[in-house]
């Protein structure tokens, strides 16, 4: 018999009950809870009289609508204000962790899991949040749910589900100087499809993968979903266990020898079999930025925006036609050509220290060009606020002609203050470039933190390895 | 949860690939913490040429006549043809509230990103894959036949055109059974509760971290 996958590992290991041949109920660990997604899970309890199952498997914060500036007066959006407030009365009244706005801990909620230790290796995870995937990162199984079954797994701890099937995604080799885990995960998608992991979970392995840090490789699973798959996950290895060590959410000491122990084993074993493997060369990533209205429409910054009228398909031909009306971009323009209103360095997928120091890096000493209207910081917990803050690295942003935000998903989804007017344009470090994602005509490039600081310097798309 | 049994019901085609559900309805409506009232913000920005917020008066709104769904001859669609990979992107279950509360009861697509599908059928929304030359025949069918009318049957697994050509469709049969019913879930693995304390003890013993 073939070895296991990593997430046959942790598949089997959470089966509570088998109700067919395919449909399991599945058992999870940890349940993360923000303020969009549980209003209406928290009404359908109680309207059936329902006690949550497990309440200390519950974290809550609010992230996708509180302001990223000063706090002291409160959320001015009446809506806004009551489905905080609504997650506040909902967590008092089932005593339910919550990091209130005002507590350090506050941030997005896939990077305070991690960041508290909440998120271990061979967990389940769920969240009613796409990005989810996030957390798998640990070698979890993450997965982002709607609201009925964040109801469920509150009422019962469990899922009904069916496993998945199996990608193996393989980076091989080395990245080059100035390539990072986000262009490693854009040119994953641009490569396989925003379809691509459609029915999988992906496993992401290879040299380039468990070079990265903890921080890049939460980058990378971040956005699975942005390939299709529900959850994407990575094998455990020291860097892993380095990174939990000590986190207030972690195994106490005298646990943590035993599950240091049984983390060892969540990998895929060396016969396992995968239903799909892809592998890339990571030798020929370059830093990515996205030219259309979905993360597969992207390209090289030494690349052109490609012309439709060169497609067979017509299908395709049309949806890249499309992408371009709504981009206003002409096929063929040089990707550096391209001009940036705004700037946004934050979300899930890029707001970690480690993507602070990476902008900073290429900021220091330089300024924010004329041109450019807005370039904001918003870093994803208060803890990242206060180690950049730490490092010094808040003046260099601030000198430059950055704003430096308190932490959310801001100008991610732009439910909040922060947006794109129409037809404006943003390098942002976010996982979507959809019409209207940051705003009613906004237009998304996606690319690093890297470069969407050099962006923000030079007022269009730069090769970072050269600026 | 309202069953899903059978249903007869007008068609109307939105032939894009990859529609998301920021698409379906846009971040500004999510504030709301109910259920129900998104139907009015259904493709809000594909719909209406003025932008739209929570709490508007919907009829001084300034629909955009070249939508399709502002189109006389589709009103009160309740079949939704699209294109592939229909649903993707966030995880909002809004979006199927707000086709369900706009009336729509079924989408026909090629295929459908994992969590939207997912999420349908604890509406009560049916989502049918099809495969992409039967879903494209269909699309074009419905354009050039005025009161395009589909039958849908849950428990047949067909749909049927209004010449009466029937069309066999996939369906999981635990979902199926559920929607049939219209099962509460969560009561359903309520009844498993020994099977998840018997889970708990055993995990308690083999990986007491997870319990702290
Ligand atoms: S940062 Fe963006 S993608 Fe991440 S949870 Fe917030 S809104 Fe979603």
């Amino acid at each position: 018999m073939a070895g296991k996958t990593l997430y046959d590992k942790v598949w089997d290991a959470h089966v509570v009950h088998a109700e067919d041949s395919e449909t399991m109920l599945l058992y999870i660990d940890r349940h993360l809870v923000h303020e969009v997604t549980s209003p209406q899970a928290f009404e359908g309890l109680q309207i059936a009289g329902r006690q949550p199952w497990r309440t200390d498997s519950m974290l809550a914060v609010a992230d996708h609508n509180v302001p990223t500036t000063s706090r002291a007066n409160g959320i001015d959006d009446p809506v806004a204000r009551l489905q905080i407030e609504t997650l506040d009365t909902n967590c008092e009244h089932y005593d339910i962790t919550e990091f209130k706005m005002s507590d350090l801990r506050q941030g997005i909620v896939h990077v305070i899991g991690p960041e508290q230790g909440a998120t271990l290796p061979g967990m389940t995870v769920v969240c009613g949040d796409s990005h989810t995937s996030t957390h798998g990162a640990f070698g979890a199984l993450a997965f982002g749910i709607g609201t009925s079954e964040v109801e469920h797994v509150m009422a019962t701890q469990t899922l009904v589900q069916r496993k998945s099937k199996s990608l193996l995604v393989s980076v091989d080799g080395e990245v080059g100087a100035g390539v990072t885990a986000k262009d490693i995960v854009l040119a994953i998608i641009g490569e396989i499809g925003t379809a691509g992991g459609t029915g999988y979970t992906i496993e992401f392995s290879g040299d380039a993968i468990y070079a990265l840090s903890m921080e890049g490789r939460m980058t990378v699973c971040n956005m699975s979903i942005e390939a299709g798959a529900r959850a994407g996950m990575i094998a455990v290895d020291d860097t892993t266990i380095d990174y939990i060590k000590g986190r207030p959410f972690a195994p106490s000491a005298d646990q943590w020898d035993a599950a240091v122990a049984a983390w060892r084993d969540l990998r895929s074993d060396d016969d396992a079999v995968f239903d799909k493997v892809v592998r890339i060369d990571a030798s020929t990533i370059e830093p990515q930025v996205s030219w259309g209205t979905s993360p597969e429409m992207v390209t090289s910054v030494t690349g052109h925006v490609p012309d439709p009228a060169k497609l067979s398909d017509e299908a395709k031909a049309e949806g890249m036609q499309r992408a371009l009306e709504y981009m206003d971009l002409e096929p063929l323009t040089p990707i550096s050509d391209i001009k940036v209103d705004r700037v946004f360095i934050g979300s899930c997928t890029n707001s970690r220290i480690e993507d602070l120091r990476a902008a900073a890096a290429v900021i220091k000493e330089r300024k924010v060009a004329d041109s450019v209207k807005q370039a904001l910081i918003v870093p994803g917990s208060g803890l990242v606020k206060q180690q950049a803050e730490k490092e010094g690295l808040d003046n260099i942003f601030i000198e430059a002609g950055f704003e430096w935000r308190e932490p959310g998903c801001s100008m991610c989804l732009a439910m909040n203050a922060d947006k794109l007017g129409d037809g404006e344009r943003c390098a942002s470090t976010s996982n979507r470039n959809f019409e209207g994602r940051q705003g009613k005509g906004g237009r998304t490039h996606l690319v690093s933190p890297a470069m969407a600081a050099a962006a923000a310097i030079a007022g269009h798309f730069v090769d970072v390895r050269i600026f | 949860m309202r069953a899903f049994t059978k249903l007869n019901g007008l068609a109307v085609p939105l032939m894009r690939n990859n529609i998301d559900t920021d698409a379906i309805i846009p971040k500004q409506f999510l504030k709301s913490i109910k259920r129900s009232g998104f139907g009015v913000n259904l493709f809000d920005e594909w719909r209406y040429l003025d932008p739209g917020y929570p709490g508007q008066d919907s009829s001084e709104r300034q629909p955009d006549p070249e939508f399709v769904l502002n189109e006389e001859r589709y009103a009160g669609a309740q079949v939704l043809i699209a294109g592939d990979n229909f649903g993707c992107g966030s995880s909002r279950e809004h979006a199927v509230w707000a086709l369900d509360d706009y009336g729509i009861r079924c989408v026909i697509a090629p295929s459908y990103a994992d969590i939207f599908f997912n999420n349908s059928f604890k509406s009560g929304l049916l989502p049918i894959a099809l495969d992409a030359d039967t879903v494209n025949k269909l699309s074009e069918q419905c354009e050039t036949t005025p009161g395009y009318q589909l039958t849908i049957d849950l428990e047949a697994q067909t749909v049927t055109t209004p010449e009466g050509e029937v069309i066999n469709f996939d369906v999981d049969p635990f979902r199926k059974e559920c929607l049939l019913e219209g099962l509460d879930e969560i009561g359903l693995t309520l009844q498993k509760r020994n099977s998840i304390e018997d889970y708990e003890s055993k995990r308690k013993q083999s990986a007491p971290w997870l319990f702290n």
